[in-house]
């Protein structure tokens, strides 16, 4: 979860990660900013992120997200 | 016989609710076919035939994905190489994934992209003084197949993506690809949206058929008082407009940003009135697209589900691909900022907006059209934080209201520069048509009299404003969250008779029906 936290740090700063759960429906992510971000966690994680993942539930908050990385991590 | 078409109103709509209603609950869903399919055919006689193939194509390919995921998951728990065995089955599903696709979008693009590419090949190949390759065929193509074979897409790729199951009903999936209120014009619809609704067979209840029909006269005071009758200025505005200035030129933009606005959303307000009267809850395609502050805002409230398609299924699976991601990894690395972030989304962004570019048509002025696009959004994201900078170096409140008006202005230019584009001849013409607005612009066209020589008359301009007046009105109150129909479903039932006659009586007075000008073709019919 801290190595999560430290990716969204470095492709959005000035966010409070361990609080806010609304990152897509308050626009704090844009679709650029997810890209990228797909990009860093499937290098972190060793996980493949397909278009299907790519949902709100999944990015609105730290939380989520790192539960989606589980799940793909379990997923292989 | 399209949805203002009084063939429709009169006759194809109310027997179509009054068979629905007469059969069993269990044949319903046969009943909405068809007279789904009656209504392509009337469209599209034997062309048809397109629809079935599509039909038929995604119905099975689905069922081979299923099967293919049924096999995988039995394997997988006896399987020693569960690795070798996963990508076996990914590659069995995406085979027949991309037959799906490869059949519908193949159909598609050869029955509107055919002639056109084949002719500016011809023309290459004349100038190196070599014979035609490609002869012009006289191709047609069905009603709609622009809006189904998206839908078509959508639903093999769901299937694909685990997101559905691949329905084992034929008929389910062929109502969900030719419902007839949403053949024509969309929207575009998810199979998750609309499948169970139009299976369903509920029966029809008065408040639906209350509150669809009041949908549905609210389309037809978009389409035929205001986008029909600003037809009459467009035209003349966009087929002579050598013969006017720059001011003109300007007029001509805007109204016809209007006038397609009122007719695609118009005929999407039919649409939706329809299907809540058979009590089938139709997505919005539109979203008071006028009142936004940036290009990339203005599409996703503008053809709303035409926007989410490419985002889903165009923007998200080639930002994914290796190639991109390898691009946005290098140029992370190489800029360490924003734009590091936005060079591999321009991969994607191009593909998105030259599909949206040729999806809309086949001409040069649409591939322009979404390239136009492309350049805007792609500076609005580069320039984005600086933007911000800028703003808050300065002191200003972003969300002022003068900031944010200031914000809509600038998207409203963007917007009627896009239109001019979209709507212009050919695209020698749109260039001279831009020229004219810089180097021929004078406002003594607003006093001696041009105006009222553009075939529209003191009138006209009256209607069509007041029309304008209301649709923003509408539109104000819409963008507040509150909803007019529900409110107006509270009131007592002579107030709302009231209103319903008003409208009706100001449909039959100042819309086409009156015989001053004559109904138009719904324009997206011919995407």
């Amino acid at each position: 979860m801290e190595e999560l936290i430290e990716i969204l740090e470095d492709i959005k700063p000035g966010v409070d990660y361990a609080t806010e759960d609304k990152l897509i429906d308050n626009a704090i992510l844009d679709s650029f900013s997810i890209l990228s971000l797909v990009s860093e966690l499937e290098d972190a994680f060793d996980i493949e992120v397909t278009p299907v993942n790519l949902v709100p539930e999944n990015f609105n908050s730290a939380k989520a997200l790192w539960a989606m990385v589980q799940r793909l991590q379990e997923e292989g | 016989m399209a949805y203002n078409s009084i063939l429709f109103l009169c006759a194809f709509l109310p027997i179509s609710l009054l068979c629905y209603q007469l059969l069993p609950k269990r044949y319903r869903w046969v009943g909405l076919l068809l007279f789904s399919y009656a209504f392509v055919l009337l469209f599209s006689g034997k062309l048809i035939v397109y629809l079935f193939i599509t039909t038929l194509s995604v119905y099975g390919l689905a069922l081979g994905i299923e099967k293919c995921k049924t096999q995988y998951q039995l394997a997988r728990k006896t399987a020693t190489d569960k690795k070798a065995l996963k990508a076996a089955y990914v590659r069995k599903k995406r085979a027949l994934l991309w037959i799906g696709i490869v059949l519908n979008i193949g159909i598609l693009a050869f029955l509107k992209y055919y002639n056109f590419f084949g002719h500016n090949f011809n023309m290459v190949f004349e100038m190196f003084h070599l014979p035609d390759v490609f002869p012009q065929l006289n191709l047609l193509t069905p009603i709609g197949i622009s809006f189904y074979s998206l839908q078509a897409v959508s639903y093999i790729t769901d299937v694909y993506n685990d997101k559905i199951e691949a329905d084992e009903n034929l008929g389910r999936v062929a109502l969900f690809l030719s419902f007839f209120p949403i053949v024509m014009e969309g929207p575009i619809c998810r199979y998750g949206q609309i499948a169970a609704d139009v299976y369903a067979g509920r029966p029809l209840r008065y408040r639906n058929l209350e509150s669809g029909f009041i949908r549905l006269v609210w389309g037809l005071f978009k389409k035929i008082v205001i986008a029909d009758r600003l037809n009459v200025l467009v035209a003349e505005i966009f087929d002579n407009h050598q013969e006017y200035g720059g001011l003109i030129i300007i007029l001509g933009a805007i109204a016809y940003t209007y006038q397609l606005y009122m007719e695609f959303s118009g005929c999407i307000d039919m649409t939706i009135g329809i299907g809540e009267m058979f009590g089938v809850k139709i997505p919005e395609n539109f979203r008071q697209p006028f009142f936004s502050r940036s290009a990339s805002e203005f599409w996703r409230r503008w053809h709303i589900t035409l926007g989410a398609f490419f985002r889903d299924y165009i923007f998200y699976p080639i930002s994914l691909t290796k190639f991109v991601k390898n691009v946005g990894k290098k140029s992370r690395k190489r800029f360490k900022n924003h734009i590091g972030q936005v060079i591999p989304s321009a991969f994607a962004l191009f593909g998105v907006w030259i599909c949206n570019g040729l999806w809309h048509g086949t001409g040069w002025t649409y591939i322009s059209y979404g390239m136009y696009y492309f350049v805007i959004i792609l500076l609005e994201n580069i320039l984005e934080p600086y933007s911000i900078q800028l703003t808050n170096k300065l002191k200003i409140n972003r969300e002022s209201a003068w900031f944010r008006g200031l914000q809509i202005a600038k998207t409203l230019v963007i917007i009627f520069f896009g239109e001019l584009i979209f709507r212009a001849p050919r695209m020698l013409a749109a260039l001279s048509m831009i020229r004219s607005i810089f180097t021929d612009f004078s406002l003594s066209v607003l006093t001696d009299g041009t105006l009222l020589d553009l075939k529209f008359t003191v009138y006209d301009y009256a209607v069509c404003l007041v029309g304008l007046v209301i649709v923003l009105a509408v539109g104000i109150v819409h963008e507040k969250g509150i909803s007019i129909r529900s409110t107006l479903n509270q009131k007592p039932y002579i107030l709302r008779y009231c209103v319903y006659m008003l409208l009706l009586v100001g449909l039959v007075v100042f819309g086409a029906y009156s015989g001053s000008y004559t109904p138009v073709d719904p324009i997206y019919a011919g995407f």
